[in-house]
């Protein structure tokens, strides 16, 4: 019987197999931040012993970081702790850190592909959910726990049970406005919260092939919204030549047997899935949350749908009520105070030029605070060489420096309770934003047009 | 991580679906760098008031239900892979969850922290959530060893999966690490023959 990628990446890492389900797997790269990993350093401490692959992990810091004056001490006192935390447990174990400051910066998802560290084949974690990103890429990348930072950092290995498989294939043409997020939050919208709860996800079919590397990882990025562990694409020509010349990038004539082991990298035509969903490219519409978790999507025309009798029914209440918003009603015109433009899901350079070709020439609303954050140093530096920050700058947009920022709202940057954000992150959950902000997820097209227009809009009606 | 096999302890229902990480524990406390005290904000915003006055309608507020045991609608723990979920629950005194579904990420962390997480049908869910607002004094058992989740005289009764290895370790307060650590060489091996390009 055929394999698939994802089983061909996984079986070639097990180190062993102990009987029953539990797998030793290998890991080929592993991404830490300040937020998860503490702990797991405190723990290696505790038993007197160090990173077995030093060399391994790359460290930095981002989900804490202010986007404002990174150059001066980290302000609030907490953060500043966990962000030195992180600078000395890197000093003491040997671990290369792209710390405040440093040029290479930035989400921990952001940077990784960026500079090249990301690569098919691999296996790949971090100690943050959104992992699911890299396996844009055609590698095996999840999300982790602390406790599994810790195996990683003491073995460069995991203890895992090896998932199911599910394919997701999305064929035709896309219609204009519709970015990879729509099809992303199309999905999901489709599939619900949970549909991809014990599955890895491969994502297939014309329209996901005509994605850039950006828009795949935006579709990766947010497989984790519908509770799969990772999502991932089988790497093709698009994918050599993002990787190629990239800083971790193999060199030269390496770089051709690298590719050659990448093309072999792709699901067998007889390979088995668990799971298979089809979806047609042409049904996909600009998208828009309204609800508290990503699977709470519709299309940007459509009404709120009504609640389905049965268990879960208080719980959908509650989260209109925390909307503020009601069954039936259309999005269309609702007014906004807030956009954010950021998150490891549309920081990259393509969404902030996205967003500075539409804003050219146009002023955001009066009533909209507009927060651009980049995610990482070089997109930043790369937006300001292309002059994306002087459209930014005349559409008043204010061009921060690059974090996590309002994505989770760890650091200063948060949306006030009961106040309306269109954000281009993942998630929409109570308080995400802040203490009673409430979130509508969206593409960042369409968080560009609504911050221009101070209301929520269907950003085809503003494309020619 | 303490061996865990028997819980016998009454029920706190929060019957409420899709319950993300966020909610059980909300970022702006993930700022420590030790594992302990987390359970202070646990459900921080369900709890609270902005103004730090409790919210008397939260179930955690209200003295009629207490106990070890929490039990909670579908998809449990969905969302971030913050391990700190799960060091709240510990920390707040929670020992097990009982959910008819649970998020992949948030099931691994409990495990790792000896906090059960008990999958049940929707329908023994939803027995529970029945007999806990009958009388909010019912108790539950929980057997590990014997891998039942069991309320005898509510004819609850019934057998939940666990991984044989996780079991193994629960039952004697074992973690992955000590494991791993002891299967240096293997590794090694592997490093050697894998075939990259
Ligand atoms: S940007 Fe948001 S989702 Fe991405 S890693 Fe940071 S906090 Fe997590």
């Amino acid at each position: 019987m055929g394999k698939t990628l994802f089983d061909k990446i996984w079986d070639a890492h097990v180190v062993k197999n102990l009987g029953g389900s539990t797998q030793i797997l290998y890991i080929d790269r592993h991404l830490i931040h300040e937020v998860t990993s503490p702990q797991a350093f405190a723990g290696l401490e505790k038993r007197g012993i160090s990173v077995f692959r030093p060399q391994k992990t790359i460290a930095t810091a981002d989900h804490n970081v202010p986007t404002l004056n990174q150059h001066l001490p980290i302000k609030e006192e907490l953060s500043r702790f966990q962000v030195d935390k992180l600078i000395e447990n890197c000093q003491k174990f040997g671990i290369e850190l792209y710390g405040l400051g440093h040029p290479n910066q930035g989400i921990v998802h952001v940077i990784g592909p960026e500079l090249g560290i990301t690569q098919p084949g691999l296996t790949m974690v971090c100690g943050d959910s959104h992992t699911s990103t890299h396996g844009a890429f055609g590698c095996v990348a999840f999300g982790i726990g602390t406790s599994q930072v810790e195996q990683v950092f003491a073995s460069q290995s995991l203890m895992q049970t090896k998932p199911k498989k599910m394919l997701i294939k999305v064929e035709g043409q896309v219609g204009k406005g519709v970015l990879a997020k729509d099809i992303i939050l199309y999905i999901i919208s489709k599939l619900s919260a949970s549909g991809g709860t014990g599955y890895f996800v491969e994502y297939a079919g014309s329209a996901i092939r005509e994605l850039s590397m950006e828009g795949r990882m935006t579709v990766c990025n947010m497989s984790i919204e519908m509770g799969a562990r990772g999502g991932m694409i089988a790497p093709d020509q698009t994918t050599y030549d993002y990787i190629k010349g990239r800083p971790f990038a193999p060199e030269e004539s390496a770089f051709e047997k690298a590719v050659a082991y990448w093309e072999t990298l792709k699901s067998d035509p007889d390979a088995q899935y668990d799971k298979v969903y089809e979806f047609d490219a042409a049904d996909i519409t600009p998208m828009i949350t309204y609800g508290t978790n990503p699977g709470m999507g519709m299309k940007i025309t459509d009404h709120i749908p009504t609640a389905q009798e049965g268990s879960g029914s208080t719980t959908y209440q509650k989260s209109l009520a925390y909307m503020g918003l009601a069954e039936g009603d259309e999005l269309i015109g609702h007014p906004i105070q807030h956009v954010f433009i950021g998150s490891c899901t549309n920081s990259r350079i393509e969404d902030l030029r996205l967003v500075a070709e539409f804003v050219k020439g146009k002023q955001k609303a009066p009533n909209v605070q507009v927060m651009i954050v980049p995610g990482s140093k070089h997109v930043e530096k790369q937006a300001k060489e292309e002059g994306l920050d002087v459209i930014f700058k005349e559409a008043g947009f204010e061009l921060r420096e690059p974090g996590c920022s309002a994505c989770l709202g760890m650091n200063e940057d948060k949306i006030p309770a009961g106040e309306y954000c269109i954000s281009t992150s993942n998630r929409n959950f109570e308080g995400r934003q802040g203490p009673g902000a409430r979130t509508l997820l969206a593409s960042p097209l369409m968080a560009a047009a609504s911050a221009i227009e101070g209301k929520i809009v269907d950003v085809r009606a503003y494309l020619n | 991580m303490e061996p865990i096999n028997h819980i016998q302890s009454t029920a706190v229902p929060l019957p409420m679906e899709e319950i993300d990480t966020d909610q059980i524990i909300p970022a702006r406390f993930l700022k420590a760098t030790t594992r302990e005290g987390f359970g202070d904000n646990l459900f921080r915003d369900w709890r609270f008031n902005s103004d730090q006055t409790l919210k008397k309608d939260f179930v955690l507020n209200n003295p009629t239900y207490t106990g070890s045991i929490l039990v909670a609608g579908s998809n449990f723990g969905c969302g971030s892979s913050r391990e700190h979920a799960a060091w709240a629950l510990y920390d707040y005194g929670f020992r097990a969850v009982v959910s008819s579904f649970f998020a992949d990420i948030f099931k691994g962390n409990a495990l790792n922290n000896g906090l059960l997480p008990i999958q049940v049908t929707p329908e023994v869910l939803f027995q529970c959530f029945e007999a806990i607002e009958k009388n909010p004094k019912v108790t539950f058992q929980i057997d590990l060893e014997n891998q039942t989740f069991n309320r005898t005289d509510a004819g609850i009764s019934v057998s939940f999966e666990i991984d044989a290895y996780k079991k193994e370790c629960l039952l004697n307060g074992y973690d992955d690490i000590d494991y791993l650590l002891s299967q240096h060489d293997e590794i090694k091996a592997f490093e050697q023959q894998a075939i990259r390009f």
